[in-house]
């Protein structure tokens, strides 16, 4: 039997069906592989008994021809969804102990259709951070790292890196500002962070509201389209869920894109863009214009803005959200004297450094005096930035754009480290796709000279991901790229 | 819109934080980097721009108002760091 953890999801669910092995054996080989990939600090919770369980079940589903969508496959679960009597911390200290008497939605649906969990993944605390380096349980590391030991990326950074290392055959995410297609690409795997209102956040804890969404991060294209097709949809515990039906993506990969209009967006390539970057995006363009699509150059605008507005909402909506850890009901509790002062005992302790510095500038553009000339002056350019995408779709069909400026950089970076806004600078590819609402796949375009993988990501029309998943089905066939890890 | 160590200890307060004294000076210095960073946006005409705080312009559905849920109390207390008589217990508010 050759490694069953190099396969896709795809692949080992043929595997299943035709009983060239049994889930309980999958399982076993993820369960190995995340004992020796533990230096990647990748999980921060195994539950391995869990896994087994549910595999020996599946395999039972298989014997009597009753296997669902994902019948059988080990999937990890980043630690901010919410997993029924599972611990779930959000990588934070303030909720360490916390066992959720509930299921989020998102899991629930992967659970229904099959699907097995092998334990809750690393990330930023609160999903707040771009290197994983805000993690309660300390950073999780690329597995692509040689020498020195380099960020996953953040702050879905525990899920890139166990798909990059097959501990597990696929993750969740949430991408608020770019939290699954960063480390994706800096992981050399797919994800998508879908249009908003695509699928339910209920039951995943609320970083800013109305960015946040869950999406898949997988191996290839195909995987990313299984898993999204079983996330999403209709959920009335949500009240920005959308009622729209979740088209069959499987069946349109491999679909021609002969005369789809990709659009370029001038402002995605400003003075002194790495020139890598620029390569390998104008070979991706050229990939699918020999494909029958067609290139046209577009403008955005507001783009240089999109992070300044990011940085004023995000934290205003986190204020807000993460006003709820109080030590009163559940987390953590620092005794005090006066209710007042437990509250401050338990927040000042329980919260780590990026995730106090959002909430206090959140409480500070949402304060009185400052209400207007901060969050309200960024809410009109959000909806100047929505329209420049929304002009730019006039034209095109798909935006196609790199999604970060960089590959990974070190753990402990110390241009990161000096100053908060050299960190936020990493999302400026990303930001501006969450501010409108939109959906959008990262998929690994190449390898750079420094050996480490770069990713694209195409932008579509929102509850467009089909088109999305066609493009970039193509695109993947053309790059061939080879996960090496 | 500079800051100054007052409005970081009073911003603090409203957020129930606690900044420790030789910690204010840089806070307040971080605090003005990121404002004054943020400050481009006032550089952009939004005259006539009506502000967008959700992408989905929907208006919020209606339901019947009915339980859907409940009788779950252990589940609810099950995570409180301390409770008393079925309730979650807090310190003395009321002299």
């Amino acid at each position: 039997m050759s490694d069953l953890t190099k396969l896709t999801i795809s692949q080992a669910l043929t595997g299943l069906k035709n009983k060239e092995f049994t889930s309980v054996e999958l399982t076993q080989e993820y369960l190995k592989n995340m004992e020796k990939g533990r230096k990647y600090n990748a999980y921060v919770l195994e539950t391995p008994g869990e896994a087994l369980k549910s595999a020996e079940l599946s395999d039972m589903h298989y014997q009597n021809g009753t296997a669902r969508k994902l019948e059988g496959i080990p999937l990890g679960i980043k630690d901010l969804f919410c997993t029924k009597n599972i611990r779930s911390t959000a990588c934070s200290h303030i909720l360490q102990n916390f066992v959720p008497p509930y299921e989020s939605t998102v899991t629930q649906k992967l659970l229904d259709e099959g699907a097995s969990f092998l334990g809750k993944l690393n990330m930023d605390e609160f999903a707040m951070g771009g290197s994983n380096e805000n993690s309660c349980f300390g950073a999780a590391i690329n597995p692509w790292s040689k020498d020195v030991a380099l960020t996953a990326g953040g702050s879905s950074g525990g899920s890139a890196a166990a798909v990059a290392a097959n501990m597990c055959a696929g993750a969740t995410g949430t991408d608020t500002g770019g939290s699954i297609r960063q480390p994706a690409a800096f992981c050399g795997i797919c994800g998508l962070k879908p249009t908003y209102g695509r699928c339910s956040r209920w039951g995943i804890m609320a970083f800013a509201s109305s960015l946040d969404q869950a999406g898949p991060m997988t191996k290839d294209v195909k995987d990313c389209a299984l898993m999204f097709e079983v996330m999403a949809g209709f959920d009335k515990k949500d009240s920005t869920s959308a009622n729209t039906p979740v088209p069959d993506i499987s069946g349109v990969l491999g679909h021609s894109i002969k005369g789809l209009k990709i659009g370029i967006p001038a402002e995605y390539r400003p003075d002194g863009l790495n020139e890598e970057i620029t390569t390998f995006w104008d070979n991706a363009a050229q990939m699918l214009e020999s494909r029958g699509a067609e290139i046209v150059p577009i403008s955005l605008l507001h783009t240089k803005y999109a992070l300044p507005v990011y940085y004023i909402i995000a934290p205003a909506e986190a204020s807000s959200n993460l006003a709820r850890y109080d030590g009163i009901r559940y987390g953590l509790r620092v005794n005090g004297s006066k209710l007042d002062d437990l509250y401050i005992n338990t927040r000042t302790e329980g919260f780590g450094a990026e995730v106090k510095r959002r909430i206090m500038i959140g409480t500070y553009v949402l304060s009185a005096g400052y209400y207007d000339a901060y969050y309200v002056k960024a809410q009109k350019v959000r909806r100047l930035i929505k329209q420049d995408f929304e002009k730019a779709f006039t034209k095109c069909d798909l935006i196609l754009a790199p999604t970060t400026p960089s590959s990974a950089f070190a753990l402990g970076d110390k241009h990161m480290k000096e100053n908060p806004i050299n960190m936020y600078l990493n999302d400026v590819f990303t930001v501006s796709v969450n501010l409108a609402g939109l959906p959008a796949l990262s998929l690994p375009i190449g390898v750079g000279k420094d050996g480490l993988p770069l990713g694209m990501q195409l932008i579509g029309k929102p509850f467009d991901e089909e088109t999305i998943f066609k493009a970039a089905y193509g695109l993947e066939q053309d790059v061939n790229f080879k996960r090496n890890v | 819109m500079a800051i100054n160590n007052e409005m970081v200890k009073q911003v603090a307060f409203l957020a129930r934080l606690k900044i420790d004294e030789d910690k204010t000076e840089s806070t307040k210095d971080e605090f003005n980097a990121i404002l004054n960073w943020i400050e481009q946006l006032q550089e952009v005409n939004t005259e006539g721009v009506e502000p967008l705080f959700s992408v989905r312009d929907s208006k919020l559905s209606l339901r019947q108002d009915e339980v859907t849920d409940g009788n779950i109390k252990q589940d609810v207390l099950k995570n409180a760091p301390m409770q008393e008589f079925g309730y979650f217990a807090v310190p003395k508010v009321v002299e």
